[in-house]
């Protein structure tokens, strides 16, 4: 009798052993889509406007991203229109520089295709953002994309 | 009877490695890809440059102060009623265009929609849009503003684009990235409907102190 009573039926544990395989494949999926983020940011993140009629920056190699808005540091004041470039605040004035130094790393038939991205607040001044666009201007830095969410604020 | 079975490994705690590794990886995505309005500036102009004269009833003024108030052709005007008070200006159509590449004279609008007013602009490649802004003027108001004016400009090609090709230009557009930018018959529809209505828009140097 004993015999039988040994096989008495026992509620059979969960296999988890698949499960590692589906985590490796969440894991890989994000491994392939990540980007770490190459810079630091000194400023706090803009919060940026929303647009419609938005086109998306392709060829992120050629494309140098300057930030604008309100500074972490407080010494550099409270105002949203500090200018972020590499990762350091700056002046307009290390805008050209700073063009001058992405150009270096693209090739020379590239150059023509670079595009300078706004990363602006939303509570940033336009005249910071011209003070920017002249200094573009006269390195002859022509593409500019100014960076949106997507989305509308006007309520219809 | 000696029982010597291979011990298994345990693989309870890989979960674990895996789980660890893809927290990290979650964290440190962003996934959304960069979009905004794109701009082209002009070139710096030479010192000796005469700037070209330019009726006045083919500029649609707009002017931001400083509250973000929207000040068009003189009058006080909401940020909602812009995209129709463009469009209108735009496909006017009251008079004879800039001559098109390869004709000596300019035609008048064919193909515009609008009241043909002879007090408004004269042909859409002629229509400029000029943006005046304060310097301390909101960016965020002036992206509003520039979306809205391109969105007027979308708005006018796709009604073309559907009335000459049967599809709006957003999707001809697409269809034409989708054939690797090669297709030359779609290129000459693209090219077609942006020049019937090219985008003029115009940032003039900001007034007024920081």
């Amino acid at each position: 009798m004993s015999k039988f009573r040994k096989k008495k039926k026992e509620t059979p544990a969960l296999s988890t052993a698949s499960l590692p395989d589906i985590v490796f494949m969440l894991l890989f999926f994000f491994m392939v889509t990540t980007t770490m983020r190459e810079t630091d940011l000194q400023i706090d993140a803009p919060r940026l406007p929303s647009a419609s009629e938005v086109k998306k920056l392709e060829h992120k190699s050629l494309v140098s991203t300057i930030y604008v808005g309100k500074a972490k540091d407080p010494k550099y004041g409270t105002g949203y229109n500090k200018i972020q470039l590499n990762d350091k605040i700056g002046t307009p004035d290390d805008v050209p520089a700073f063009i001058i130094n992405e150009r270096e790393k693209v090739s020379e038939a590239e150059i023509p295709f670079m595009t300078t991205s706004i990363k602006a607040d939303k509570e940033s001044n336009v005249g910071t953002l011209t003070d920017i666009r002249l200094k573009l201007r006269d390195v002859n830095a022509l593409k500019l994309s100014l960076s949106t969410q997507k989305g509308s604020t006007i309520k219809k | 009877m000696a029982r010597r079975e291979n011990p298994e490994i345990n693989a309870g705690s890989m979960a674990d490695i895996a789980f660890l590794l893809l927290i990290f990886f979650l964290v440190t995505t962003t996934m959304d890809v960069d979009s905004g309005i794109s701009k082209k500036l002009a070139e710096k102009p030479p010192k000796d440059y005469v700037p070209p004269k330019i009726k006045m009833k083919n500029i649609f003024e707009i002017s931001i102060n400083r509250n973000n108030q929207l000040f068009v052709d003189g009058e006080v005007m909401e940020l909602k009623d812009l995209k129709e008070a463009a469009i209108k200006f735009i496909d006017n159509g009251g008079g004879i265009g800039n001559p098109v590449e390869g004709e000596k004279e300019g035609k008048s609008c064919d193909y515009c929609g609008g009241e043909r007013d002879e007090n408004s602009s004269d042909h859409p490649n002629k229509a400029i849009i000029s943006v005046e802004s304060d310097r301390a003027t909101e960016y965020g108001t002036y992206v509003t503003v520039q979306d809205e004016l391109l969105s007027a400009y979308t708005e006018l090609r796709n009604r073309l684009s559907q009335k000459r090709y049967g599809m709006s230009f957003n999707e001809l557009e697409q269809l034409f990235i989708d054939s690797g930018r090669k297709d030359e018959e779609l290129r000459k529809k693209v090219e077609d409907v942006k020049t019937s209505y090219p985008q003029i828009i115009t940032d003039l140097d900001p007034t007024g102190a920081n």
